[in-house]
Order: structure tokens, then sequence, then C-alpha cells
């Protein structure tokens, strides 16, 4: 696969990065390169410039911060994975970036990158929304905080404006009896792959009930996006089997199902429930 | 005169060429450069049918570094594409006037390197009318829409089980007697529709070819990711109007090939034709993504298969109605393949057999051989339909097939299609599975999964294939590769030499694409002679080198050219014998071949080397009076039948109906390949067979839309099996040799492919058998899973 002739600089600093992008109008970001190398291949992506900030020093830590982990745009899907601070304080996300591709994906793969990408069957989406956390995009101009909520626009489309680079991703600390988690059923069966469809689960309990929760889906519809309605279907619940379940049910509701080869709009409907519910359970499991 | 040695047939010895592939050293056609060379990039049409009014190559032409753009003005005159069974419509070598499936070849373009090439590639402009296209195979028979505008009928030919090869076999029509025994009151009748979906052939390393044309040698040397060099050879003389000893084609190393490349291919002949044109070497590397438009595609079958049977078990017919999608042109085998199909029709069951199936043109790519080619697809509807009739009358899935084997003392048995399988012994194979897994006690298991809500399902198929093909009558059938002018047909072939250092070169006519045959080969020679295996050079795909041989597919190297090999060291040997009697004044009846030397027998202590043998053998004058110098030999291989390897599968999985998830939990083999001569080799083979049959079980399919677009082009969505997604596989053995051949060994490339589809669908549906499904058809995505449980429960 040949891509079309195209422009490629490696600054050595943020700064010089951000001019490039402001100077040359179309360039792009480019951290691993897991989706970007395909797209030019494929001669559906052709940007005149490409900016590789793997060099930039600084970008590549996570941040076991006060109150929140700040995982820089250049920290590996491995990095995240294996990372005892984001396992214990924000779980959906390790165990999303743990399900992401394979062992080169992930050696070579962002977390930030697969948040700017903004696939509808990516696994990070559905992580960051539900644990509402924070973009952080840096453009020439200044530095900007994007609430996740806000942060998914369409298919292949974030917030990000074309020359901003998304520096960090800012996630919550789950507190005391807040527990967190992600599952997905895979294109291939089990988690494998891409997901057909998948969710992710923040829960806060408080004397046995639930005072607070956020769910969020992926590979079901235009873009990932947050489930609120079996959110506050929960909320005062015992966060029982049963709660979770009638909760679930309405998991798709505002939903812009799709079909694709891999489900129906029934089965990604009735997924979407399947995933969410056993998110909850798995996310109240871990709030203790 | 004996020999003995520790890397005899039958040891595990590891792979000589696993370094370089591992450490990534090996050398790929890509990997080869040349100095001066261009690169070319197809023009591919966008529409699966379409009438071309007019190409504009100007704009193409005029770009910088662009050498060259050629359509079919300029390469009509090379005439289409050659194939072995020439029915239906052939392929010309860039589409003349229509395209018959997306992606087909429209222009070449050829530039300084291949970006340039692309680039150009985009610049040239094709005038289409679209035409409708005819995608399903059903569609298809009923001739509204023609694959081919010109044509009188979609249809190509129907092949009859009682009828297909007339006056050679004169054969019983089944059909009235299975219509009568329908009639009877003690019978069941279980019919279902199946489809056999289509595949794409996906191997690690593309295709690439590069040809350098050199007028001044009057040569071309062409290298190509190709299972058949020698094949390549005589196509290429045949379309240029060459000898095939002027046409030097080398396979190199091959990464993967599964019958795909196993196919002569217009590229091929394009860049021949282009570095004639050009004067310079031409390359052509297949993308990823153009894999799936340039390279054949597998299987690709719809039909209703139905037995007839009694209450207690007995088959009282087989029937088999089917439609097979040939794609829009026939290429190598591509007619043939439900011929390989109909081999294996009735498996191992000694039953009346009525089978027909119709091949049919539609607007898609070409159908050829992958994998097993024909036989998966007999074999799944055979395992399926008695895995259905078993459950329709109550019977063990295992007794049932018991109960209709062909049995040990049958053999050799003739099949309703009037062929001889060479040794079986399926019960004995099956009860060995059986007792391998201790059936009774995994159905108990069963049982108390169920009663806990768990859905386990116990899949088994056993399966008899037919493979080493050679010059038999089964080779006479159309396809003995005259088409290519190959003169030696499916002839293996095998050359040992001596080296004057006292080590062995082989060289064989195989094109192996990950088999092993450096190390089997040598292991095959090392038992004859006892030179190490270490000392012994394997080398193959090179037909300057090899003087005949015809490729590596259809499970047929060691079976064929491990026999040429086997008697060429075998002639080595009997003359070795005689300079050693020289050498040592005694008998040559009395030498024998151990250790990396040779001695007299009952004098072990007294020993000539191989090197001190060589040197006798080169200086003439030290040997024996008369005898010719040197030492080396070659043979000719050529068995009477072909080799039919049989086996049985059993699988166990879990099936989640929240989800319509399938998990494999074990995964268990017992094959019969007869004789084996590396047993680790012949685990890899049944590995990726068993990979390759779940991968279509489970993931994969080549999905067209009604326009005849490839909507799973690209491996986003079309699903490979991975490591990950499998149990580690349970391995076991019967062994029942062939006389077919000296090594007794019947081949197992494709064993694994055959054996395994239809264990994981019998599995699945017996996992939901409780919830009302009774079918379901490939591949068992969660989706259809799931829907088949929805549907079931009304």
């Amino acid at each position: 696969m040949y891509p079309r002739s195209f422009e490629y600089v490696a600054p050595s600093s943020l700064d010089e990065a951000l001019a490039a992008l402001n100077d040359h109008p179309g360039a792009k970001v480019m951290t691993g390169g897991m989706s970007l190398i395909p797209l030019m291949k494929l001669r559906l992506f052709s940007p005149p410039l490409v900016v590789d900030i793997g060099r930039v020093p600084g970008l590549d830590s996570i941040a076991d911060g006060n109150g929140h982990i700040a995982i820089g745009a250049l920290v590996r899907h491995a990095a995240t994975a294996s990372s005892d601070a984001v396992a214990s304080g924000a779980a959906a996300l390790a165990q999303a970036a743990r399900l992401t591709g394979d062992v080169q994906v992930r050696n070579r793969g962002t977390t930030c990158g697969a948040l700017a990408h903004a696939d509808v069957a990516a696994d990070q989406p559905a992580a960051a929304l539900a644990l509402g956390a924070t973009m952080v995009a840096r453009s020439a101009g200044g530095e900007r905080e994007i609430a996740a909520d806000d942060f998914f626009v369409d298919a292949l489309t974030s917030a990000l404006e074309p020359n901003e680079i998304l520096v960090e991703v800012r996630v919550p600390k789950a507190g005391a009896g807040t527990g967190s988690a992600y599952d997905k059923l895979g294109r291939r069966g089990g988690r494998s792959d891409y997901a057909v469809a998948g969710a992710a689960a923040m829960v806060t309990m408080d004397g046995g009930s639930v005072s607070a929760a956020r769910v969020a889906l992926t590979g079901v519809g235009t873009k990932p996006t947050l489930a609120t309605a079996t959110a506050d279907a929960l909320v005062g619940t015992d966060g029982s089997a049963d709660a979770i379940k009638a909760a679930a049910q309405h998991a798709a509701e505002g939903v812009t199902v799709l079909e694709d080869l891999y489900g129906s709009v029934e089965y990604k409907t009735h997924l979407a429930q399947v995933y969410a519910a056993r998110a909850l359970e798995a996310a109240i499991a871990a709030a203790g | 005169m004996t020999t003995t040695s520790t890397s005899a047939m039958g040891g595990i010895v590891r792979r000589k060429e696993d370094p370089a592939l591992i450490a990534g050293k090996g050398r790929y056609v890509d990997d080869i450069k040349l100095n001066g060379e261009a690169a070319a990039v197809f023009v591919r049409s966008p529409f699966a049918h379409a009438k071309i009014n007019s190409i504009d190559t100007s704009a193409a032409t005029a770009m910088d570094g662009v050498l060259a753009v050629y359509t079919a003005e300029d390469t009509r005159h090379l005439g289409d594409l050659l194939a072995q069974v020439a029915v239906g419509s052939l392929r010309p070598l860039l589409a003349d006037g229509a395209v018959h499936h997306a992606g087909e070849a429209v222009a070449m373009v050829v530039a300084e390197n291949a970006y340039i090439a692309k680039d150009a590639a985009d610049a040239v402009m094709v005038d289409y009318d679209p035409l409708p296209a005819v995608v399903d195979m059903k569609d298809a028979v009923k001739d509204e829409i023609k694959a081919h505008e010109d044509a009188e009928s979609n249809v190509l030919l129907t092949w009859y089980s009682h009828d297909w090869w007339p006056g050679v076999f004169e054969l019983e029509d089944h059909r009235p007697a299975i219509a009568a025994a329908k009639e009877r009151d003690d019978v069941v009748v279980v019919s279902q529709e199946m489809t056999n979906q289509r595949l794409i052939p996906v191997a690690i390393e593309p295709r690439a070819v590069l040809a350098d044309y050199n007028s001044g040698y009057g040569r071309v040397n062409v290298w190509s990711s190709s299972q058949i060099p020698h094949a390549l050879a005589g196509a290429i003389a045949k379309t240029f109007g060459m000898t095939s000893h002027d046409v030097h084609v080398v396979a190199p190393e091959v990464g993967g090939g599964f019958g795909a490349k196993l196919n002569v291919y217009p590229d091929e002949m394009l860049v021949v034709f282009a570095s004639k044109e050009l004067s310079r070497p031409v390359r052509w590397t297949e993308t990823r993504r153009e894999a799936a438009y340039s390279t054949i595609q597998g299987r690709g079958w719809v039909g209703t298969a139905t037995i007839t049977g009694t209450k207690d078990g007995e088959i009282l017919g087989y029937e088999l109605d089917a439609i097979a999608d040939m794609g829009a042109y026939s290429q190598n085998f591509t007619v043939a393949i439900p011929v390989l199909g109909l081999y294996v029709a009735q498996g191992q069951y000694n039953v009346p057999l009525a089978w027909q199936i119709t091949c049919v043109h539609t607007n898609t790519q070409t159908t050829d051989a992958y994998r097993g080619a024909g036989r998966p697809e007999a074999i799944y509807y055979v395992e399926r339909i008695i895995d259905m009739y078993a459950a329709a009358i109550g019977m063990d899935p295992a007794d049932v097939r018991k109960k209709n084997f062909f049995k040990k003392d049958e053999f050799p048995a003739t099949t309703a299609i009037g062929l001889t399988m060479d040794s079986g012994n399926y019960e004995y194979n099956l009860d060995t599975l059986l007792e391998d897994v201790d059936y009774d006690g995994l159905r108990k298991m069963q049982k108390d999964a169920r009663d806990e809500g768990r859905y386990i399902g116990i899949g088994l198929s056993t399966y008899v294939e037919v493979c080493g093909f050679a010059p038999s009558v089964l080779a006479e059938f159309g396809f003995g590769w005259d088409a290519y002018g190959l003169p030696t047909s499916f002839s293996g072939s095998g050359l040992v030499r001596v080296n004057p250092d006292g080590s062995a070169t082989v060289i064989i006519g195989t094109g192996p694409s990950g088999q092993g045959h450096q190390t089997t080969w040598a292991q095959v020679v090392s038992e004859r002679l006892g030179i190490p295996v270490d000392a012994i050079r394997v080398t193959h795909g090179d037909t300057f080198e090899s003087p005949t041989g015809v490729g590596t597919f259809g499970s047929r190297s060691a079976a064929v050219d491990g026999a040429a090999t086997y008697e060429a060291a075998e002639k080595v040997r009997m003359k070795a014998a005689e300079l050693v009697a020289h050498m040592l004044e005694a008998s040559a009846e009395d030498i024998q071949f151990a250790d990396g030397g040779a001695h007299v027998a009952g004098s072990p202590g007294h020993t000539v080397t191989w090197a001190e043998i060589a040197e006798v053998a080169y200086k003439p004058h030290k040997g024996p009076e008369g005898l010719e110098a040197g030492l080396e030999a070659h043979a000719v291989f050529s068995p009477g039948n072909a080799t039919w390897p049989f086996g049985s599968h059993l699988a166990v999985v879990e099936v989640d109906p929240g989800t319509g998830d399938v998990k494999i939990l074990r995964y268990v083999a017992v094959d019969d390949c007869g004789n084996r001569i590396n047993p680790m080799i012949v685990d890899g083979q049944i590995h990726g067979g068993i990979a390759q049959g779940v991968g279509q079980a489970l993931f994969e399919e080549a999905i067209y839309d009604e326009n005849g677009n490839l909507l799973t082009g690209s491996l986003v969505d079309y699903p490979l099996p991975t490591a990950g997604d499998l149990p580690a596989f349970e391995l076991g053995w019967t062994n029942t040799p062939t006389d077919v051949n000296p090594m007794g060994v019947k081949g197992i490339g494709e064993a694994g492919t055959i054996g395994s589809a239809q264990t994981i669908v019998n599995a699945v549906v017996d996992a939901v058998r409780p919830l009302g499904v009774t079918h379901i058809d490939m591949p068992l995505r969660p989706r259809k899973v799931w829907d088949a449980i929805q549907k079931a429960r009304g």
C-alpha cells in the first residue's frame, strides 16, 4: 500500500510541534501511527504533513497526582495497561488498554492517540467517558480542557481543533467506595479485536446504595456515548443484580444504534444492555 | 547393506530453515533487489460488471518517472491467462472491453518506483458503463443476469457422482434406490440446506513477482512467491513463445500459500511483458488490500444435504445437491475443485451416494484451490448432515458414524464414484480418539453442565482426504498440467548428490511455503545414507536446479517428491556400496552405512567416512575399474494411486446464550497419515490446518454486497484466527501406512482444515440444541448464534 507523497517532521519540542501544526493547514499529529498510517496507505486520508511527536520530551509519563491520574500523549497502551496507578485509580481505563489490539499494537499505540482518533468501536473512549476524564488540548495559542462528555463529536471526529495536540488525559482517581470496569464482546468473540459492543462503568457506593454512576458504550452507534438513562436508573438503588438488570434495559435509550457486519440493530441494542450490566456488576464489585 | 542413523525418518529434528525465518533473515521476493528495477501498479475496476468505453492514459503517461502504461490493447496478443481446465470464461491478462469483477486489473502502470506508479494509476481515467451484476450463486443459476454479458448462461456444467467421468468409470446411479428407500416406513429423511461460505486466503506474505528479461542471454529470470515454479516457467514460455529452458523461475522463501499461490496469475505474465518491452527488471508486489481482489478466493458452495436412513442408524443414501461459485473467470483448477470434493463425497461411510454440483460464474473474484480445495466443503456437508441424522434418530453421533464406516477388511476399498482408497482403519482411529478423551465422561460432564445452566457442546467429525496426486488415473482427469506445457504432469522429482567433501545436496521439484522441506528431505536422505542431517543441503523452488517438478500443493510433496528423493538416495547408496566395497576389499552386499560413514558388516571398527568415499567417487583412478565417476542420482517418481489419509476430530465448546459468544474449551484430533517423517512438522501442519478450519467455522467470510463490492477486503473486516482464539490442541495418532510409495507416507498438509470446520459447528449446534437450534451457517459469529437462538425460541 503506497500513500500519497507527504512531508514529515519530528520536532524535538512541543512548541516546535505546535508551530508546525499551526503553520501547515491539514497537518496531522502522529504518535504510534497505528490508525493514521493504515489510513494513509489506503489513501483514505492524505495529510500534506505528518508531525511525529514521538521525540518530544515530557509526554511519556503517567503522573499519579492529587486527585487525578494524568496520562501523557506518548504513553503506550502497554504502559497504561500495566500501571498500578491506573489499575487502582482508573481501573476501566487499564482494562480497556489491556483489551486493545494485540501485543504489537499495545506496544506502539498510545492511549491519547486512541482517544483523539475517536473510533466508534475503540476501547478507550468508553472508559474515558465513564470515568469522567478531562482532555488537555494544547495549541500554539495556549491550553484548554475538554470534558470527555464533550470530546467525542462523531465517528472519527473529536472536539480537537486541527492545530491542537491532546497532550494529556486526566482521569479522576477513584476514591473509597468507587469502582470502575470495562468489558466488551470482540469481533472474533470473547474480548478480542474491536468491540462489537462494549461498556465501561463507574459506580460509587455509599452506605449500601448507589450514590453515583456513569456508564458509557462503544461499538454500537455513531460515536462513543454515555448511557445516561441506565446510570440515572441505577442511582439510589442497592446495586443488586436485579437493580443492575433493570437499569441496563435502558442502555441504548437515546443512542443511535447502527448495524454493521458484526451485528444487527436488535443484536447491538441487546449487547449494549448485556455489557452495561456486566460493566456495572464489575464496577460495583470493585467499589467494595 | 543396511543403514542406521540417529536422524532417521520418524525422528523429531528441528527445522533447518527456522533460524533464518525466525530472525528475519529469510529471503523473499521483496528482499531480492536488481539494478535498474522498475515497479508496476495496477489500475483496478471499481465495478463488478461494466463495459469499458475508453481508457485515457495520457495524464498518467505524462507524469515524471512513469515509464509506460499498458492496457489490453498492448497485451491482447498474448492471449488469455492459461487455465488447466479451460471450461467457462478465461481471464484476459488485462480487462478487454469489459470488467467482470470488482478489482479486476484494467491497466498496468510501470514507473521508477511503486509510489510514482500508484500516483499515475490514480490518474488513469477509465470510462465505464456499469452493467447489472450477478453476485449470489443462486441468482446465477436463474440466468436472469449474465456475469459475462455475451455468454449464453452462467452455468458451466454440473458434476454428477454417477457420471463424472464417462467412458472411464461405469458407475451405478444410486438415485432410484435412494428414492425407493425414502418410501419405507422404517426410514427417516434428514435434509438441510447449508452454505460453505467463500473465504479469502491470507498468506502472511502477499504475492510478489520480479521479472528480468535479458535479450543478451535470451532468457528471462523470474522470482515469484509461487507454489508452482515449474508450471509458471511453462506458462511464461508458452505465453511468450519461448522454451522452458530459457525461463528461469525461482520461488525463494514463500510466506504461506494455502493454494492461493497454486495458480499462474496475469500479473506474473505482465511483469515479464513489461520487462521485455522496457528492457528493465520489473517488480510487482501485491498490497494486502489488493490481495483480496488479485488473488483467488476459496470455497463458496451452497447446497442441500440429505441422509435417508433407518431409525437404527443404517444410512441408505446420502445426497448433495449443490451450487459452487466459480467467480468471474476459470483459472488453474477452478471448475475442477468440486471434483476434488466428489473424490471424498461420502466421507468414511460405505453408503449409496448421489451428488450433483453445478458450477456457475458470478461477478466476483475467481475461486480456486484453498487449503483442502473441495474436500473441506465435501466433508463439511456429510459430517454436518450425519450429525443431524444422529440427532433425529436419537443415536449417539459416534455410534452412527461407526455403523456406516468402511470396515478395515474392506481396504483397498472402492468408493461410490469408482476410486480405490489405499488403506484405512476408521473404527480404530475413532475409538482411539474416544478413549483418549474419555468420551462417556465428556458426555456426563456436558449433562452436569446443562443442569447448571451452562451450554457445553461436544462436536465430532471424521474425515477422509485424498492427496499425493500423481499421474495416476486421477491426474489424467483434465488437469495433467498440459495447458502449461509441463509434460511431466504430476511426477515427483528428487536429485541426490554426494559432494566431494562428503556432504550432500538434494534438489527437489517442490515449491514449499513453510512446510519444512529442507529438514524433511534431509531426514529422508540421512535415513538412506547415514549422512547427518546438518550435512545435507536441500534446494527447492528453482526450475534451473530441478529438472522437473510441479510444486507443493494438495498434501503431495512427501508422498510424491519425497518418494522420488528416497529412490534417488537409494540409487546413490547402491553406487556408494560398490565404492566402499572396493575401498575395503569386501563385497557390496556386506557394506553397512551408519554414523556418517560405512563399514563392512561385522567390522564396525574399520569405517570409511563419506568424505573418503566421495574422494574415490570423484577420482575415478582410485575407484573400481569401469565405474562411472561422480556420486549422484536423479529419480522421478510416479505413484499408481493417490493416498487417502483420514482422522477423527472432537471439539468441546461453550456457548454464552446471552451473547452468542462461542468459546472453544478443548480441541482433540487423532489423525492418520501413515508413517510420519518428522512428527513435529506433522503436528505443525495439523495445528495450522485446524486454525484455518476454526477460522472458517467462527470468523471468516468474504462478503459481497448486491452490486458485487467486496465488503471484507481488509483485515479489519476479515477477522483471522489468532493463537489467542484457540486452545492448546491435543493431538493423537494412528498409523495405517500406504503401499503406493516406498515410505508409506500419505500427506498431512490439508488434513487439519478438512477435519475441523464442521467439528466446531457440530459442537456449537450440540451446545444449543436444547434451545431448539438444529443448524447455523458458518461463520458462527456471535450475532448468528444469538440470532439462531432467538429464532428457535420464537
